[in-house]
This record gives C-alpha cells, sequence and structure tokens, in this order.
C-alpha cells in the first residue's frame, strides 16, 4: 500500500474519490443503515406509523415455517448447483488439459455459456423442459414419468438446479482449467515414473494440489447459488409450485415488494448481511493464504 | 514382469518390448479418443439449449403449440425476428418491442461498465499515489460494498431511488451499480506494480498529478481496462433483479427483464416462436463479447478474483 513517491495535496484525491464514495454512501451504506434500522420497527404497510419493536422482527422470521422452509430449499438448491457445476466443470478442466488437437476449439465453445444472463439460461431450460412444448418434458411424459415442473415441487427444484448449474460450469472450468496448468509438469512425470495410474495420480497428486483452486471455487459457487439466481427463480417457478423453489433472497423480494411487509424484509436483509460479511471473511483469509502459496 | 524377462533370450525380449510399446499406444490411442468424447459432450450440452431455441425460433407458432418440437430449422425464421425486433411479445403476456429493449439493454451495460471503470480508476489512483488523511478510511468505505450486494439490501435501496426521483429512470438504472470495490482493487493492485521511477520522471519533468495520470497511467492501464470491460459489459447487460424494481416504464425495459415477462406463467398458448427469437436476440450480444474477445475476458474474470 505505501508508494515511496507520492504526489501531496488533499483537494485532488479526495475530489477523485468523490463519485465513488458519494455512490457507496448514498446507494450501499444509507440503504444497508435504513435495513438495520426498518429491522428493529414494526412499520404498517402504508408506512404511516412505526413503532420500535426490538428483536421481535428477527424472532418472527427465524420461527416463521416459511422462512425455514426457504432456508432449507437455499440449501438443497446452493449445495447441488455448488456440486454439479463443479464435479462437471473439473472433468471437462481434466480433458482440456490434456494434448489433444483442436484444445483451443473446446475450450472457446466451453466458456461461452458465462455470458448468457441467469434468467434467460432459465428460459432456455424451460423451452426443453416444458411439459406441452418442451422437447424433453414431452419425451418424459411419452416414457410414463408425469413431468410438469409447474404442479411438482421436486421438478421445479430439480429445473432449476439445472439451469443454475449449466451456467455456473463455464466460470468454474476456466478456473479448474488455470489451476490445472499451473501445476507444473516434473511433478506429475515423478509421478508417472513411480509408476501411478493416471486415476490414481489424478485424486493423489493433481485433486491436493487444486485445494486451493477448489476452495475458492466453492465459494464462489455458494455465493452465485444464494444470490445471483434471483433471475433463474424469478423467470421460471416464481417460488412456485407452493413454496417449493422460494429462496432466501426471493422470499425477502416476495416480503417486500408483494406483501410489504417491511419489517421482515429488512430483518431478513440483515441476516443475509451477516451472512455475506461472514462469507467475504472467509473469502479474504483464503485469498491472504494464497498469496503465500 | 522383470523375473519373466530375466530368462527370455535378447530377441524374445525385444518382441516383448515391442509388443508392450504397441499395447501403450493403443492404450494412448483410446484415452485420447476418450478425452474427445467427454469434451464433445460437454459442447453438445452446453449448444443443445441454445441450438433448440434457434430452431424454435424458425418455426410458426403453430409448429411449436402442437409440441412438435423441431431438430432443424424452419422457413419461419425472418418473420419471427421481425415480430420480435419490431413489436415484441404480442400475446397475453406483452413486451416493448426487441430493438427498443436492445437499445435499453446496450445503454444500460454500457453507462455500469464505463461507469465502473471510470470511478474506480479515480479513486484507485487517490488512494495508492496521493497521502492524505482519511485515506485508509475511504478504502475501506469501499471495500465494505463487497459485502452489501443489492439482493441484501433490496427494498431500503428501492426506498432511496425513489426519494431522490431516480425511479423509472436509466440514472436510476445504472448508477447505484456503478460503484466497484473489485474493479477498484484491481486497478489499485495494479498500480502498486507501477515502477516509482515513472512518477519520479514525471515530477521532474513538471508533469502534475493529472498529467501524469492521463499520459502515463491510463495508456498503462489499457489491457486492464480491456479485460475489466468485458467483464462489467456481461455483468451490466445481464442485470435481472435491479431492472425488474427501478422501472416499470415500458419504454425502458431491458431485454433480459422483458424475455421474461414475454413467458408470464409459461402457458402452452403463448408465441414461442417469437419469445424464443426473443430468447436469441438476448445472448447473442455478451456472447459475441465473449467469443471476440476471448482473451480478455479469461484475463479479466481471473484477475478480479484475486
Amino acid at each position: 500500500m505505501r508508494k515511496k513517491v507520492i504526489f501531496r495535496g488533499v483537494g485532488l484525491p479526495i475530489l477523485l474519490l468523490a463519485p465513488q464514495l458519494a455512490v457507496t454512501i448514498i446507494f450501499f451504506l444509507w440503504p444497508a443503515g435504513a435495513a438495520i434500522w426498518q429491522s428493529v420497527l414494526q412499520e404498517d404497510p402504508w408506512g404511516l406509523n412505526s413503532q420500535f419493536v426490538g428483536l421481535r422482527n428477527f424472532q418472527e422470521v427465524l420461527t416463521d415455517p416459511d422462512w425455514r422452509l426457504a432456508a432449507w430449499n437455499t440449501l438443497i438448491f446452493s449445495v447441488a448447483v455448488a456440486g454439479s457445476a463443479m464435479s462437471v466443470a473439473l472433468l471437462l478442466a481434466v480433458q482440456a488439459d490434456k494434448s489433444i488437437r483442436g484444445a483451443n476449439i473446446y475450450k472457446t465453445l466451453l466458456i461461452w455459456p458465462y455470458a448468457v444472463a441467469p434468467a434467460v439460461a432459465a428460459v432456455l431450460w424451460l423451452f426443453l423442459f416444458h411439459p406441452s412444448i418442451g422437447i424433453i418434458g414431452r419425451a418424459l411424459n411419452a416414457a410414463g414419468i408425469l413431468w410438469d415442473y409447474k404442479l411438482n415441487g421436486t421438478q421445479a427444484m430439480l429445473l432449476v438446479i439445472i439451469a443454475a448449474a449449466w451456467k455456473q460450469v463455464s466460470y468454474n472450468f476456466i478456473f479448474f482449467l488455470a489451476g490445472l496448468q499451473s501445476i507444473p509438469k516434473s511433478v506429475l512425470e515423478a509421478a508417472a515414473i513411480d509408476g501411478a495410474r493416471p486415476m490414481r495420480r489424478f485424486w493423489t497428486v493433481v485433486f491436493p494440489l487444486l485445494s486451493p483452486t477448489t476452495f475458492f471455487l466453492l465459494v464462489v459457487n455458494l455465493v452465485y447459488a444464494f444470490f445471483d439466481t434471483f433471475g433463474i427463480i424469478h423467470a421460471l417457478t416464481g417460488g412456485g409450485p407452493g413454496k417449493a423453489t422460494e429462496t432466501l433472497i426471493y422470499k425477502v423480494y416476495v416480503e417486500g415488494v408483494q406483501n410489504t411487509n417491511l419489517g421482515s424484509s429488512a430483518a431478513q436483509s440483515v441476516i443475509l448481511m451477516i451472512f455475506v460479511i461472514a462469507v467475504t471473511a472467509v473469502q479474504f483469509r483464503f485469498i491472504e493464504r494464497k498469496v503465500h502459496y | 514382469m522383470s523375473a519373466a524377462l530375466e530368462g527370455a533370450t535378447p530377441a524374445a525380449r525385444l518382441q516383448d518390448d515391442a509388443r508392450l510399446a504397441a499395447a501403450s499406444r493403443r492404450r494412448q490411442r483410446r484415452e485420447k479418443w476418450l478425452t474427445h468424447l467427454w469434451l464433445l459432450l460437454g459442447v453438445l450440452v452446453f449448444a443443445f439449449p441454445i441450438w433448440i431455441t434457434l430452431v424454435g425460433s424458425t418455426h410458426d407458432t403453430a409448429t411449436i403449440g402442437r409440441g412438435d418440437v423441431p431438430l432443424l430449422p424452419g422457413s419461419h425464421g425472418l418473420e419471427n425476428y421481425t415480430a420480435a425486433i419490431e413489436t415484441g411479445g404480442s400475446g397475453r403476456y406483452r413486451s416493448s418491442p426487441a430493438a427498443l429493449m436492445l437499445w435499453n439493454s446496450a445503454l444500460m451495460a454500457m453507462c455500469i461498465a464505463v461507469g465502473k471503470i471510470a470511478i474506480s480508476l479515480l479513486s484507485a489512483y487517490a488512494v495508492v499515489f496521493f497521502s492524505f488523511p482519511g485515506r485508509m478510511l475511504a478504502f475501506w468505505t469501499i471495500f465494505i460494498t463487497l459485502m452489501l450486494p443489492v439482493e441484501v439490501r433490496i427494498i431500503p435501496t428501492y426506498q432511496v431511488i425513489v426519494a431522490l426521483d431516480l425511479f423509472n429512470s436509466m440514472a436510476g438504472l445504472t448508477i447505484p451499480l456503478i460503484a466497484s470495490a473489485t474493479a477498484t482493487l484491481l486497478f489499485r493492485q495494479f498500480f502498486l506494480t507501477v515502477p516509482d521511477e515513472y512518477v519520479e520522471a514525471a515530477k521532474i519533468d513538471g508533469a502534475g498529478p493529472l498529467r501524469f495520470f492521463r499520459d502515463i497511467l491510463l495508456p498503462l492501464s489499457v489491457t486492464n481496462i480491456a479485460a475489466l470491460f468485458v467483464i462489467l459489459f456481461i455483468y451490466g447487460w445481464n442485470q435481472y433483479l435491479w431492472p425488474l424494481l427501478i422501472v416499470n416504464d415500458r419504454s425502458l425495459e431491458t431485454i433480459v427483464v422483458g424475455l421474461a415477462k414475454m413467458i408470464g406463467s409459461g402457458d402452452t398458448q403463448n408465441e414461442w416462436n417469437v419469445i424464443m427469437a426473443t430468447a436469441v436476440l438476448a445472448l447473442l450480444p455478451p456472447v459475441l463479447v465473449v467469443l471476440v474477445m476471448q482473451r480478455w475476458f479469461v484475463k479479466g474474470l481471473t484477475e478480479t478474483e484475486k
């Protein structure tokens, strides 16, 4: 952080920082403060009256069966998305890392889904799994499996998981590939000379060396599944059927925007804020370790 | 195996070696095929939804509504895309014409990407090259935004927007999103690697801080700016929750939100062919950016996460 040669003056640097700080204070700190403030108030839906209720909103949220269901859904959803997106990406990255013809073309063809918006990814998979117009949806019904994600909660969850994981594989692929390429070839050759079979070589040598990448991706994938998949759920299932695909973020939205229950929505926001702060802290501790590594 | 070889004659040993080599070549070839197979499978799984959407966008409503999902393109592509671009969704779930929505998305993505880069460059410059009271406080204030994604402060941010009269405006859509801790951290990281001699030389030549920034620092940062631009353009283009909250004026609708609105509750009677054409239009620009600027994209992605 220290430069030996530094410009002097106070006015100019403040001026340079002003736009960033203004946006940060007005649109980040103020609303975050407001969320904390609202979370201890009980307000009527028109915002005319409010009274201080302490931690009652939190108590209500944490004991609300709907919120607990949303927390459970979030857990299932996040673990499934992170797990599947990471394992598929690792498999593909290991293959793409081998010296084969056309490796670069494969790479190009595997990274573009990153650019597809979550909501658009949802729409693409809807075209496939729609029970009456989707090719896979119809095939499933023809095969005797009653498929309708608009009626069956498990199927709805499965569909949002597929759409969310599909989009995230590219990201993981890029990082796993970079991780694999940074493993010194001499290490692999040494293992090969020792007579280790390819599969064994992978699990005992390569995979442990990839663990910083894997851990980093795990955090990123969980955060992605938590926060960036709102569009997928909103466009595909709207949290339904019933509340089968309602995640925590989705619930904050429903509570605040549709039910205008501000106190509860704010309390839920604050709970999520604590979660993000914890994750960010973990992430940065880990990154510090990566620097030493 | 070595015990068996010890007793063998040299000629037999040679033969054995040749056989072993051939076997290992065969195994390698088999492994190569397997590798190609996995990668092809991956490519196909990635491309399949897009292919079906592309194909669907070239058939008429009846074909798709009947459920006869074709695997090869039809002949209605031109009219579907014209319908999508000029009139948009016209069934139960209306949307603006795709031409307008594409324009809105492009404008939003550009404003967000350029805005983020501009204010992050300036603040990283101030934090790295100046010494002034409150420098660390400013740095941490910016850093803290990492911990406050839109999703955890939906309602209060919405209230701020309404209070500032930014509801239903391009400014409301973009300005709150341009604060960026990641971009600032990236530029800060890069600025720290710029040799001190550059600053000294600039000072000796009588160049002020602004001149140094414009003539030396900016040209050095071009690669980083390009890499960041790719990532941020995609980030901006793909926004969903924020436009959904801040805009209900049809003339400001973005294509990602408009597309989702066209689906409604997913009725079979939807004009699926036009919706599919709109989906293709919605994903094409960011995908093209990634494909054309692939090198910058990978660099941007891996560096912003450091």
